[in-house]
């Protein structure tokens, strides 16, 4: 099953993963913020992420890494 | 599991300094991810410019220098005539490039100046607080156009692509963008075709990155992304302008 | 070695090629066209690279790249050529890297004219460029001087990793005379260990760069390279002393001017006056020195700087001098060379005055 991490203290909070994830399972955490003051993106519905990288491509912060 | 997707090591650990959502960071990502794949981190030497990106020896995991505003042709012409076989890339803004560094980058592409030119256009000026470009669209609002840009009293928008396509020394030049995924994939490629057309001697190449300042824009960066689609796009046509045989 | 019989101009450039310069950038201009024609001409047949860059910002820029990427490299100019090159000479200077740049000055301000001056001296010693750094100024007088002093240039440069200006004017670069080459004692000098040449991971990654964001990084670099000119300024001083000793008035001169106050000096012997001069090579670091002890023998009674320009070195032989003795000065202008007779005519009045 494709696994998907966040390393939390660099995201930024832009939210382009949520908008190209195709499975629309990336959201921003409504209860944490990093040690910047950002919310960062992370995902619940681990079990339908399709590992495609959509998400990790289009991060400017090389946030996220995809395993498959 | 194997990975699917990783950091480039072509980038250091350094977090970037970039806006939430900026296109540099992603233009980066792609910029160090085709020369850790064409295998020539070893010979790479990158010229960081004046503008946001101004730190951007920082982060490419390379020899660097950085350049006087405007200057960096000049400073990579310096470096590729020393180091011949060396890969050498400059990384500029619209400012930088399009208006002080003007003749700079006109004379590397006509003298065919075997570098490669990232060329990060986002209509405006970001790093000092979001005055007028040369690639300001006309009507678009900046602090030094409030009432939006005119043509009566600023000027037209530069097309740089296609004013450098004309020129005999010029091997590679297409203009891309980054606002999805089916973009950045096609920007990657871009990229890669400039740089290959450095390894093999063809001449001057220069990919230009349609990009987004959601800071100086006043935009989330979704939004950004969306104007980017919705304004740039339609004066600056997508595509390749040059393109000198086969790579 | 043979004598050969050269343009001032091209004496210089082929000065550069044998002290191991392989890379020129410049840009034509009056009355310096011979140094890139001679690269141009040159530098190809011996592997090296000589471009005409758009503009005298181009080719300063074109310099700070290949010096950072380890090159010994030269560009040439003249005056409104180097005002247009400040901001590179700045960043190279911050960089700390070497490179050799020839001024053969010509009137100014502005479009000026194309006849020799010495109204740059302001410009080179006194920055010219922004922020704190100094430029290792080197006044050649004869051609052969001038030979000498580029090649100890480069290597002066390399030594503590800064640009060196070789300040000619019009006439040197364009007048002839029979030089020697092979002369030159080189020095030991470090390998280029910092210069951009592609990072394989033997060594830290090379960072040529002037800026430093921190304020506190920015000072301690500052410091630095103070430290950097202080060491210069111990070691790299250049003077003439022309019979000085018990002449009552010291005429301060260099370049093209000084071999004007070596005939001076005849003319005054003949009429009764002790005449010498203090020649500085080196513009900076200044021989304040020498002015120092000068100035302390109780014979010297009066200075005199004789300049082609409206009175600039005058402020430093003042400030050297500080107040021991009058300073006097006495130039011309706008591309005028003064005559010896003119000159004489000056300091018979000061020994007049002094009566």
């Amino acid at each position: 099953m494709p696994k998907v991490t966040f390393q939390e203290e660099l995201c930024k909070g832009c939210e382009l993963c949520t908008m190209v994830c195709p499975k629309k399972i990336i959201v921003i955490a409504t209860d944490r913020m990093n040690s910047k003051g950002y919310r960062p993106a992370t995902v619940h519905e681990t079990e339908k992420c399709i590992g495609c990288a959509f998400c990790a491509r289009m991060c400017p912060d090389s946030v996220i890494e995809v395993e498959k | 599991m194997t990975k699917v997707y990783e950091k480039t090591s072509m980038l250091t650990d350094k977090p970037f300094h970039y806006c939430p959502g900026c296109t540099h960071g992603i233009i980066h990502k792609l910029v160090a991810e085709v020369i850790q794949e064409l295998g020539v981190a070893e010979k790479t030497i990158g010229v960081a410019s004046v503008g946001c990106s101004v730190f951007s020896y920082d982060y490419f995991n390379c020899d660097m220098q950085q350049a006087s505003h405007g200057r960096a042709p000049a400073v990579a012409t310096g470096i590729k005539r020393v180091h011949p076989d060396s890969v050498v890339f400059t990384y500029q803004g619209d400012g930088d490039l399009a208006s002080i560094g003007t003749a700079e980058i006109v004379h590397a592409a006509t003298r065919g100046e075997k570098i490669t030119t990232i060329f990060v256009n986002n209509a405006i000026y970001g790093m000092t607080g979001g005055q007028m470009a040369p690639t300001t669209l006309l009507g678009q609002k900046t602090t030094t156009s409030p009432n939006g840009r005119s043509a009566e009293a600023n000027g037209y928008p530069i097309r740089v692509s296609e004013m450098l396509a004309t020129l005999n020394g010029v091997a590679y030049i297409e203009r891309v963008s980054v606002h999805d995924i089916k973009h950045i994939i096609q920007a990657k490629k871009a990229i890669r075709k400039a740089f290959e057309a450095q390894l093999s001697r063809k001449g001057f190449s220069l990919i230009e990155v349609l990009s987004t300042c959601s800071t100086n824009w006043g935009m989330t960066p979704i939004e950004s992304l969306q104007w980017l689609q919705d304004e740039m796009i339609p004066y600056y046509p997508l595509g390749i302008k040059k393109e000198d045989g086969a790579v | 070695m043979a004598k050969v019989l050269m343009k001032g101009n091209e004496a210089i450039a082929e000065a550069a090629i044998q002290a191991g310069c392989r890379f020129f950038f410049g840009y034509p201009i009056t009355p310096q066209n011979e140094i890139p024609a001679y690269m141009a001409k040159m530098l190809p047949k011996i592997g090296g690279c000589f471009l005409q860059a758009e503009s005298e910002v181009a080719a300063i820029n074109m310099v700070y790249g290949a010096s950072g990427a380890g090159a010994r490299v030269m560009t040439s100019s003249s005056s409104p050529g180097i005002s247009l090159k400040q901001e590179g000479i700045s960043y190279i200077a911050g960089a700390e890297l070497p490179c050799v740049i020839v001024n053969i000055v010509r009137g100014g301000p502005g479009l000026g004219g194309i006849q020799p001056a010495q109204s740059d001296y302001f410009q080179s010693t006194k920055g010219g460029g922004h922020g704190d750094y100094r430029l290792v100024v080197l006044a050649p007088s004869t051609i052969q001087e001038a030979v000498d002093l580029v090649m100890d240039g480069f290597d002066i440069a390399d030594q503590y990793r800064n640009p060196v200006l070789i300040l000619g004017d019009g006439m040197l670069g364009q007048m002839m005379e029979p030089i020697e080459f092979g002369q030159h004692r080189k020095r030991v000098l470090p390998e280029k260990t910092w210069a951009t040449t592609g990072w394989k991971g033997d060594r830290p990654r090379s960072i040529i760069n002037s800026l430093f964001i921190d304020p506190q990084e920015l000072e301690n670099h500052n410091f630095a390279l103070q430290k950097k000119y202080d060491e210069i300024m111990q070691h790299e001083v250049k003077v003439e002393c022309y019979h000085c000793e018990d002449a009552e008035i010291i005429v301060a001169a260099y370049g093209t001017t000084a071999r004007i106050i070596k005939n001076v000096i005849e003319l005054a012997k003949n009429e009764g006056i002790k005449v010498g001069m203090i020649r500085p090579i080196t513009l900076w670091p200044f021989p304040t020195e020498t002015f120092v002890q000068v100035a302390d023998q109780e014979y010297v009674k009066a200075f005199l700087s004789v300049e082609m320009s409206m009175g600039q070195m005058v402020e430093d032989v003042k400030l050297s001098v500080n107040g021991k003795k009058p300073v006097y000065f006495s130039g011309r202008t706008g591309g005028m060379v003064p005559t010896p007779r003119e000159i004489l005519a000056v300091i018979k009045s000061i020994k007049g005055g002094m009566e």
